[in-house]
């Protein structure tokens, strides 16, 4: 078992170092070896998952010791349980097939070799990440995600947009990342040195875990401080910035960490430690998450760059995860980040293969794609359908689910109704802003030909992780039959896992199920409201799009200027502070300067004019003329040692080191 | 004692004439060859203190490698005859000078300091084993640093020595 | 006069100052390397003699076993840079490049 949990995990490691180093030597430039690899773990992680449905349970765990220090000693350790299995799932498929995809994607690139190497090294630390069992090395590993990302969003570092975007998405998540540091030490304090998941889950299953720091529970405190990491790497509100930013790097990049992996760490994360997030954490979680999805919704209803439509989408979609971990919907939210793996991937790689067809990212430029690229165009719709929650996709699944979730924890709790509220608009938004998507790249009719003219089918290498990927986005793969039942018994143990150790069993059930039937009518609605609108402003009346945004020209303005987040942070931290600068600056000129510093003139006049005579002949023409004359000519004659000569500076420090000697020894 | 004494004497001699005649021969070669000896006479010096095994190290090492690294740079530099590596002796007075002064500030000091000396078990054990085991153990960073550096220097000498 | 400690670290500060004179006195770059090897050999010698009168373990060996390391790496990559000066130059003196920087 070790064996096959090392192959599976040191083959992307193994080619990327191979790769680094050996590339651009290797026939093809070695790419067949990363997809080789990738799919060794791909084969590898199957196995567990039939495994897991045969057995339908799975535990493994094994540790040794990493580091011991007296009195401390921090291990190493794998575990693998359901959850983990899925998401070695989800990271070796979609990296496999993104690998696969990049060796067209990125043909001719004078970079290809580091490319792989890269890709293979964020898959090996990505696979890190879910199968490690204590929190340091969940943070180490969450740390060398975040530089793959790094290095694959600069991957094209010599535009500048693509290195500044590598930047920011580095700096921004470091922000999430230093609570979720300070949530780590917090909790490795409190335990007394305990780091290893299961240790920590039961000494706050005990009950040990008390404390108040300003009247917040520790325990409240440090679920929120690691949910701040989450925030950074899920691209959650207000640190959400740089993912529509990291769209610079390779499509294939944004498909792999941007859309289906990476920022799913986040989500990982929380459902991983869910047992530590109080009820307090978990409400903060929810309107986090709500708040992210409705928001970056909205965002993504304007803007006219296909890959940033999708950033917003994916950032739409994470809060909505958040949100189901936050109500409690925790088997929904995870269930969404699997399938949302899928479908977005698929969307991602679509819009690779538009790029790459029209070799612009300007939706507005598209259109007409329909009969130039049947392929992209058919895995797109499944794609955009199972995103926007039509029944017999997964995305209905999951998503139904958690509306559900959220529904009946707003039933139980009718003063968080605004949670609900911003679930269901975002589900009629997410249709809409999707099939507008679809609507202006495929189905319009051309707009400008030079672009269309050229545009052909991608080869077989990026339309099959296509088909494969839209195939992954049938409900009948996550489900095993319509209703959902066979996933949650697939679940069922990691359940039982959960609820053995939880604080409070979470209110899934019964609610659940009476919140079923009003949450899946509702989102059909609206999905269904939303796929009509855009249908209508997209192809029926292609003008009204336009008249609607001069008749609300600011709502509009906003959107498209994306809320002026990024000139808010402008606006509030850095020009506040220049402005306190500036301030500081005056108020020392008046102050200080003029008051404080001129007050003394009268007196210092006296006094100088006394001591102005002292000074002019004592001091200037005595010693400070005296002691330049001595330096002057000291130095002229000190001059002539300084040779460039080694050996008689070697000379000299002897000399010097004797006279130290001889001092200290003889006088 | 006695023989230990001559034993001793023997070998410091060995040691320091050659090292004289390499300071202040003015053919490089011949320096680097009575270098040879001298390194040899240390080598005796180490077995006389009870160091085997560095001592062994040093004549494979230092003898065996450095110094016929030395020779092999004396002997592909061409003109080592020639009249422009013959030193010319003005040269060495002033660090002969300073030489004896900083020898006669180290005899000194080597002779007045009260050393606590404690030659408690005169007895000569094979070090190699336990110079192993603390190489592996408290001194296991030091040691795989060193291969590092080794590793580098390597390199480097490759990178460096090889013509364009 | 039994042969204590002292007369080894005559010897060696023997060694050490006539390093020293090669070191400063020689003009061909491989007679100051004669010189640095034979001031490692000083200090070698030194820790070998404090370590059997004094410290009564293998430190002292120890130490000297990093000396032969660093000697090692030093003594070749220096001959390199020897070679390569040699190769540029068609000189080894050292006064020949004082003037070489950076």
């Amino acid at each position: 078992m070790l064996e096959k949990v090392l192959w599976l995990w040191l083959t992307p490691l193994a080619t990327a170092i191979i790769l680094l180093f050996l590339g651009k030597r290797l026939p093809r430039r070695g790419d067949w070896l990363a997809v080789m690899g990738l799919g060794l773990s791909l084969t590898l992680s199957l196995s567990f998952l039939l495994e897991l449905f045969q057995t339908h349970t799975f535990e493994w765990r094994e540790q040794m010791a990493w580091l011991s220090l007296s009195g401390l000693s921090i291990s190493f350790g794998w575990l693998i349980d359901p959850i983990t299995i899925l998401m070695l799932c989800v990271v070796t498929t979609v990296s496999f097939l993104v690998h696969l995809y990049s060796t067209e994607y990125l043909k001719g690139d004078p970079n290809y070799a580091r490319y792989f190497a890269y890709l293979s090294f964020f898959t090996f630390s990505m696979l890190g990440l879910v199968l490690v069992d204590n929190l340091l090395w969940l943070y180490i590993f969450w740390e060398l995600v975040g530089l793959a990302s790094y290095l694959l969003i600069g991957f094209w570092f010599e535009k500048k947009s693509a290195s500044d975007a590598a930047k920011k998405a580095f700096l921004t998540t470091r922000i999430g990342d230093m609570g979720f540091f300070i949530g780590i030490m917090l909790i490795f304090y409190k335990t007394g040195g305990l780091l290893t998941y299961d240790d920590i889950f039961k000494f706050v299953a005990q009950g040990q875990f008390t404390g108040e720091f300003l009247g917040i529970p520790i325990l409240t405190l440090a679920g929120i401080l690691l949910f701040l990491g989450a925030m950074g790497k899920s691209a959650q509100f207000p640190l959400h910035v740089w993912l529509p930013d990291a769209m610079e790097g390779p499509t294939p990049v944004s498909a792999l960490i941007h859309a289906a992996t990476m920022v799913a760490a986040g989500v990982y994360m929380v459902t991983r430690l869910y047992v530590l997030f109080t009820p307090e954490a978990q409400l903060f979680i929810a309107y986090i998450g709500a708040f992210t999805a409705f928001f970056a919704a909205t965002m993504a209803l304007t803007h006219t760059d296909i890959k940033k439509v999708l950033a917003y989408s994916t950032i739409s979609q994470l809060g909505y995860m958040m949100m189901g971990l936050g109500v409690g919907a925790y088997v929904a939210g995870f269930l969404h980040l699997v399938t949302h793996a899928a479908f977005k991937a698929c969307l991602f790689l679509c819009s690779g293969s538009v790029i790459h067809a029209t070799h612009t990212q300007d939706m507005r430029e598209m259109g007409g794609l329909k009969s130039k690229m049947p392929i992209t165009f058919w895995t797109m719709l499944i794609a955009t359908l199972s995103i926007s929650g039509i029944p017999f996709f997964s995305g209905f699944v999951s998503k139904d689910l958690l509306l559900a979730g959220c529904l009946s924890f707003v039933m139980e709790h009718p003063e968080h109704l605004l949670l609900a509220l911003f679930a269901f608009i975002t589900a009629g938004m997410t249709a809409f802003y999707m099939f507008r998507l679809l609507c202006m790249t495929f189905l319009m009719p051309a707009k400008n030909l030079k672009v269309i003219d050229h545009a052909h089918e991608s080869p077989w290498a990026m339309t099959l992780p296509l088909c494969l990927l839209s195939g992954l986005s049938f409900a009948i793969f996550f489900t095993g039959s319509l209703d959902g039942a066979g996933l949650l018994q697939v679940f069922g143990s990691w359940h039982d896992w959960f609820n053995e150790v939880i604080l409070n069993p979470a209110p899934l059930d019964e609610a659940h199920g009476n919140a079923h039937g009003p949450a899946m009518a509702l989102s059909l609605i609206l999905a269904t409201g939303g796929i009509l609108l855009s249908y209508l402003f997209y192809l029926k009346k292609p003008e009204l799009p336009q008249r609607l945004a001069q008749n609300t020209q600011a709502i509009y303005q906003t959107l498209i200027h994306l809320y002026w987040i990024d000139e808010l942070y402008q606006k509030i931290i850095i020009q506040p502070l220049l402005k306190l600068n500036t301030f500081l600056a005056d108020r020392d000129n008046r102050w200080i300067d003029q008051k404080l510093v001129d007050g003394w003139k009268p007196l210092t006049t006296q006094t100088s004019k006394g001591s102005g005579h002292f000074d002019n002949i004592v001091i200037d023409e005595t010693l400070v003329d005296g002691s330049a004359v001595v330096v002057s000519t000291s130095a002229i004659q000190l001059r002539k040692i300084q040779t460039g000569k080694v050996q008689q500076y070697v000379l000299m420090a002897i000399g010097a080191f004797c006279i130290l000697l001889i001092a200290v020894y003889f006088l | 004692m006695k023989a230990y004494d001559v034993i001793f004497y023997l070998f410091a001699l060995l040691t320091v004439l050659p090292a004289i005649f390499s300071a202040f021969h003015p053919n490089i070669l011949y320096a680097a060859l009575s270098l040879f000896i001298s390194f040899f006479g240390v080598a005796g010096l180490y077995a006389l203190l009870a160091a085997d095994f560095v001592a062994a190290a040093q004549v494979l090492i230092y003898v065996g490698g450095i110094l016929i690294l030395l020779l092999f740079a004396v002997m592909l530099s061409k003109n080592i005859y020639g009249a422009t590596f013959q030193e010319e002796k003005k040269k060495k007075i002033w660090p002969s000078l300073l030489g004896m002064l900083f020898l006669g500030v180290i005899t000194k000091i080597a002779w007045t300091t009260h050393w606590s000396e404690a030659l408690v078990d005169n007895l000569v054990q094979p070090t190699t084993a336990r110079i192993g085991h603390q190489l592996l153990t408290d001194y296991l960073l030091p040691f795989e640093l060193s291969s590092l550096l080794l590793l580098s220097a390597f390199i480097g000498a490759i990178t460096l020595a090889r013509s364009k | 006069m039994a042969v204590g400690l002292s007369h080894f670290l005559m010897v060696s500060g023997l060694l050490f100052v006539l390093g020293i004179i090669s070191m400063i006195s020689r003009r061909n770059m491989i007679g100051v390397l004669l010189g640095i090897e034979l001031i490692m050999n000083a200090a070698g010698l030194n820790f070998i003699a404090f370590s059997r009168y004094i410290a009564q373990d293998l430190s002292g060996h120890i130490f000297t076993l990093f000396i032969l390391i660093i000697a090692a790496s030093e003594a070749v990559v220096a001959l390199a840079i020897v070679l390569r000066i040699y190769q540029n130059r068609a000189t080894i003196s050292v006064e020949a490049v004082g003037e070489m920087k950076c």
